[in-house]
């Protein structure tokens, strides 16, 4: 067994001419929680895209779970969650549709049973008969973090997962990203609300990783000049 | 095994789903079949004769052009949803989507072919209501729906899809459509001697089968 959740070496990624990622070297331990940080187009998506799959690196090396993303795509894809900018959800279906659908997908075992849990996890069993394009979008959201936990992933990534969720869904995100043995990558420009949540914050800058911290001043302050330590928030 | 046909079966159902409940599809598709065939029945002012001679010809244009008009959907609709990326998400074998969505549109036209076939029968008083002509026109659909369904994957990329779809179709879909056209004539009016066209189909089918299950890896792989 791997004793790292993500390990990435000397990843580039391009999009025709232009690089995104520019030799990342990064390691996740298991049941590590990390913030990614920068400014827009640093290549926060880009990264966690790259760890589901959905896009290929042309240089470098990353690893989940000790599986290679290129080589072993399906086994990793299987091991991650991802909740991206957009749901993923079919409106016509039903929350309940929705959930079982995906889960047929990743074979989850005892299915009826895991989307009840899953939706009393995020607050929405009431509405798994609702129809997903009746829903808000804070409430899409919650779905969607339902969908990337369902086949119990061991590394949760989660690009801008707070934006649209009142204070009850961010309670929800809270209590899924602080739970215990999953290892969790989270972009976010909100740094302020999520410090609690996190062991650890890397920021990106151009494709290239700036900062690593785990204590100490906050690696978004050389950007943005705000005072934050994670010292006296994580426990 | 079980677990792929599991997964392509599930693809199947909510596409069947989806469509039960949006219509999308098989209204657009029927309505161009049935203007389609309207069009040229006025257009060939056929006496029964004549007809037998060019019934198939019509009768497989319009299903391809009707065909045209759907299959491409299925995937583009996944990309315009945003959809596309949860079952690219998903640990599936990229075959296996092809496959779901390969069955998901045989489904969509044989539907939309049985009203046709029947409009036709009306239209140009032919018999093609008859079992013999079953296994054919699942043959030629199959034909055209295993590269419809592949380049559905290519166009779907595309921002000109609706442009590009047919145009890398139709020229590709010629044998399927030559084998069809002559397999049907076989079956209205029996010649003496014709080519085994049934069998060219199958041999169609199955190559162009075997090339999207492969070849869809890398049509939906970034």
């Amino acid at each position: 067994m791997v004793d790292k959740a993500v390990v990435i070496n000397g990843l580039y990624v391009s999009f025709g001419s232009s690089l995104a990622l520019k030799g990342i070297d990064l390691e996740v331990g298991r049941g590590e929680r990390v913030m990614v940080l920068g400014p827009n187009g640093a290549g926060k998506t880009t990264l966690l895209r790259t760890l589901a799959c959905l896009i290929r690196p042309y240089k470098g090396e990353a690893s989940v779970e000790g599986l290679s993303v290129t080589r072993h795509s399906n086994q990793v894809r299987a091991c991650v969650g991802l909740v991206g900018h957009q749901p993923l959800l079919y409106n016509q279906l039903t929350v309940e549709e929705n959930l079982s659908f995906y889960g047929r997908l990743y074979l989850v075992a005892g299915l009826k049973d895991r989307i009840r849990e899953v939706l009393d996890m995020v607050g929405m069993e009431y509405k798994r008969r609702d129809m997903v394009g009746t829903l808000s979008y804070g409430q899409q959201r919650r779905i969607a973090i339902a969908r990337a936990i369902l086949h119990k992933p061991s590394l949760l990534l989660l690009d801008e997962p707070d934006s649209g969720l009142d204070a009850e869904g961010y309670r929800v995100l809270k209590d899924i990203v602080t739970e215990e043995g999953r290892a969790v990558m989270l972009t976010t420009h909100n740094v302020e609300r999520n410090i609690p949540l996190v062991h650890r914050s890397v920021t990106l800058v151009s494709g290239r990783l700036v900062e690593d911290r785990t204590s100490g001043a906050y690696g978004y302050t050389a950007l943005h000049g705000i005072p934050h330590t994670l010292d006296a928030t994580v426990s | 095994m079980s677990e792929s046909l599991s997964q392509i079966w599930t693809l199947l159902w909510k596409d069947l789903l989806l469509e039960l409940r949006t219509k999308d599809l098989f209204t657009g598709m029927s309505l161009f079949a049935l203007v389609t065939l309207v069009v040229f029945n006025f257009a060939f002012d056929l006496r029964r004769e004549q007809a037998v001679e060019a019934a198939p010809g019509v009768l497989w244009v319009s299903i391809i052009f009707a065909g045209v008009l759907g299959i491409g959907r299925t995937i583009s609709a996944e990309r315009d949803r945003g959809t596309l990326e949860g079952l690219l998400l998903a640990p599936i074998d990229r075959g296996n989507i092809y496959l779901g969505k390969l069955a998901a549109n045989l489904i969509f036209m044989a539907i939309v072919e049985l009203l046709m076939f029947i409009l036709f029968a009306a239209l140009f008083n032919l018999p093609v209501l008859q079992w013999q002509l079953l296994p054919v026109a699942f043959l030629g659909t199959l034909g055209f729906a295993t590269v419809g369904t592949l380049l559905a994957g290519v166009s779907a990329n595309s921002r000109a899809r609706d442009l590009l779809l047919p145009i890398l179709l139709l020229p590709i879909v010629v044998p399927v459509m030559i084998a069809a056209v002559e397999a049907t004539a076989d079956v209205l009016s029996p010649r003496e001697f014709s080519l085994p066209w049934s069998s060219l189909l199958v041999t169609f089918d199955i190559i162009y089968a075997v090339v999207g299950i492969f070849a869809f890896e890398y049509i939906l792989e970034p």
